[in-house]
């Protein structure tokens, strides 16, 4: 699908970004004040930033930041949630009725009010902002796994399994968490769309990425009084964030085309 | 003999109370623990050590910190949800005077998405595979992928920088609130305008209204043609569906009388999620408009570490998403009697 190429035409642009980049320095945050507020040119076909600066290898450069944000939060969000949600599913009773209230209360808080409160008490940064972005997304997997591991221990393997002297443990490694991890998978996906667009606002907010990075939500923020003269210093970065969501988005959906008939099938059977 | 339903009911609440009670115990161990000191901020940085001692003593915070949580929450009870540590007025009025402007940006912008969403998102599953309803899918997915504060500035950049058609900024018009000013009686100034037969003013709300509005309606507006279409799908699939298409009725009944009313519980609770993500997106948008709302007062709040105003806000939002989360499940259970059960 469309989704994977133009993810993959990013993860390229992000993995070759300093050899890609026109003018790296730059793209790194190094000014060059004699060229600031430049319209796109063929020299400079984003345009340059109020310093001076190439803003097309700024954007290319920002494109690293994205995608590490986008992979981090979920994947750790996912590593969180995941097993807490297949504990309580899977076991059931006092723990489950725990588990799910302290999920309740973290899905009680705006998330972004939340994560803004956290990075208050950690103080702004990149890496807080991906941990605070974590620490607000884990319980939507744990609801999911919980409601797939809720579903799965009555299969008749797992009956099996049990009666076998199998752990507990074990069933939930190697029977339980291979089964359910497709909605998982789906939701993961498009979630990373949002956890780009979450970190994007945190930073356009002055909490995440601190300049001189070339943090796409950052460069929007920077630009934004200068909407009106030099459109081009917001408008492109803020352009990429909204492709490369497009992109997690198209590729989830096509994940979930997929995924979801043979789910189907699978529960008939 | 208290039915099903009402236990229903009565379990969920008791629930909602407890989880309420668990987020406001948990701001306010966050707030206490960034580290900043509210009397400082309380009497300012010119203040001499013995009024910080004493601001400290009023704001009761030598006693321990459980005694303060008790007597906080006693506060919240009664409608006393504190001082705001820089305005020295009270959250609780500040938060108030803020709410409706906040609101009314969400309230326009749920309405676009509905009256946009729904209709697309219908058209695109009973068209399913054609090319309406990929523009109806790709639509939806650009809705969800904008970044608002990036499309508020291109809307700020076409309709006021380039077409000079709308303000750029704020609710009302320097002119307008010169000449034709609106009298606050509930803050929500499309309905005050009203209210007193001032139609200048009642426009010029509208047109500050209405580009804020379309930018907060952007995720919405994906996020409920993408939830009706594919409730429309399922229940296009069922038999009772083909039952009444093989008898005869017309499509456009079929539609409208059966396949709606049974989509229209989810996408009652993606409305309500929608509304709830309002809130937090509303920040961003009135960052950008200049918009006196409430989204500016908790950012200023939690940038001054204003600790009584952040608790007033988080509690407030946090009732909103309980409550409304509340309603949408006591509605679904009574519309689906499968869950009441469960």
């Amino acid at each position: 699908m469309a989704g994977v190429l133009i993810i993959l035409f990013f993860a390229v642009v992000a993995v070759f970004a300093p050899f890609l980049a026109p003018y790296p320095e730059e793209g790194a945050g190094v000014p060059n004040p004699p060229n600031k507020f430049l319209p796109p040119s063929s020299a400079h076909i984003f345009g340059t930033d109020y310093l001076g600066r190439d803003i097309l290898s700024r954007v290319i450069l920002g494109s690293q930041v994205s995608l590490t944000v986008a992979v981090v939060v979920i994947v750790l969000a996912i590593i969180i949630g995941t097993p807490l949600g297949a504990i309580a599913g899977y076991l059931g009773g006092g723990i489950d009725e725990l588990i799910m209230r302290i999920t309740d209360i973290f899905l009680s808080f705006p998330s972004l009010l939340l994560a803004i409160m956290l990075l208050a008490t950690l103080g702004p940064g990149l890496t807080n902002a991906m941990i605070s972005l974590s620490l607000t997304w884990w319980p939507w997997y744990t609801r999911i796994m919980r409601a797939q591991a809720v579903t799965l221990r009555e299969r008749s393997y797992v009956e099996a399994a049990k009666v076998m002297g199998v752990s507990s443990f074990w069933i939930l490694l190697r029977h339980i968490l291979p089964n359910a991890i497709s909605p998982i998978l789906v939701q993961g996906t498009m979630d990373m769309s949002s956890a780009i667009l979450a970190e994007a606002a945190l930073s356009f907010i002055g909490l995440g990425a601190q300049a001189p990075s070339p943090e796409w939500g950052l460069m929007v923020s920077t630009g934004r009084i200068y909407i009106l003269n030099y459109w081009w210093f917001p408008a492109f970065p803020g352009l990429a964030i909204f492709a490369i969501a497009v992109a997690f988005n198209l590729f989830g959906d096509g994940l979930r085309e997929i995924l979801d008939p043979k789910t189907r099938r699978f529960i008939q059977a | 003999m208290p039915t099903g339903l009402e236990r229903y009911i009565a379990r969920r609440l008791a629930l909602a109370i407890i989880v309420l009670l668990a987020v406001v115990t948990f701001t306010f161990i966050i707030a206490r623990v960034v580290p900043s000191d509210p009397a400082e901020l309380y009497v300012g940085p010119k203040a001499t050590a013995a009024q910080r001692e004493r601001a400290r003593i009023e704001l009761g915070l030598d006693k321990p910190l459980y005694s303060q949580f008790v007597s906080y929450l006693a506060g919240l009870l009664s409608g006393n949800w504190g001082i705001s540590l820089r305005a020295h007025t009270s959250v609780l009025g500040d938060i108030l005077t803020y709410l409706p402007a906040t609101l009314e940006i969400i309230v326009l912008a749920n309405i676009i998405a509905v009256v946009i969403g729904i209709p697309l998102g219908v058209y695109s599953a009973v068209k399913k595979g054609s090319w309406l309803d990929q523009a109806g899918r790709l639509w939806a997915i650009a809705g969800v992928s904008i970044p608002s504060f990036w499309f508020a500035l291109l809307l700020q950049l076409f309709f006021f920088g380039r077409l000079h058609i709308l303000p750029l900024e704020g609710r009302l018009s320097p002119g307008v609130s010169l000449y034709y000013p609106i009298d606050p009686i509930t803050g929500f100034y499309t309905i005050d305008s009203l209210l007193e037969g001032n139609i200048v003013g009642f426009v010029d709300t509208l047109r500050h209204l209405i580009l804020p509005a379309i930018a907060l309606a952007t995720y919405p507006v994906g996020l409920i043609t993408r939830m009706t279409r594919s409730m429309m799908i399922e229940v296009l699939r069922e038999t009772y569906i083909r039952f009444a298409k093989a008898n005869g009725i017309s499509e456009r009944l079929i539609i409208f009388r059966y396949a709606l009313k049974n989509a229209i519980v989810p996408t009652l609770t993606v409305l309500g999620l929608s509304f709830a993500y309002s809130i937090t997106g509303a920040v961003l948008i009135e960052i950008i408009f200049g918009w006196p709302g409430l989204g500016t007062y908790t950012l200023n709040a939690i940038i001054e570490a204003d600790y009584p105003a952040i608790l007033g806000v988080t509690i407030l939002g946090a009732m909103f998403y309980i409550f409304i989360n509340l309603g949408l499940d006591i509605l679904q259970s009574y519309m689906d009697p499968r869950v009441r059960l469960s």
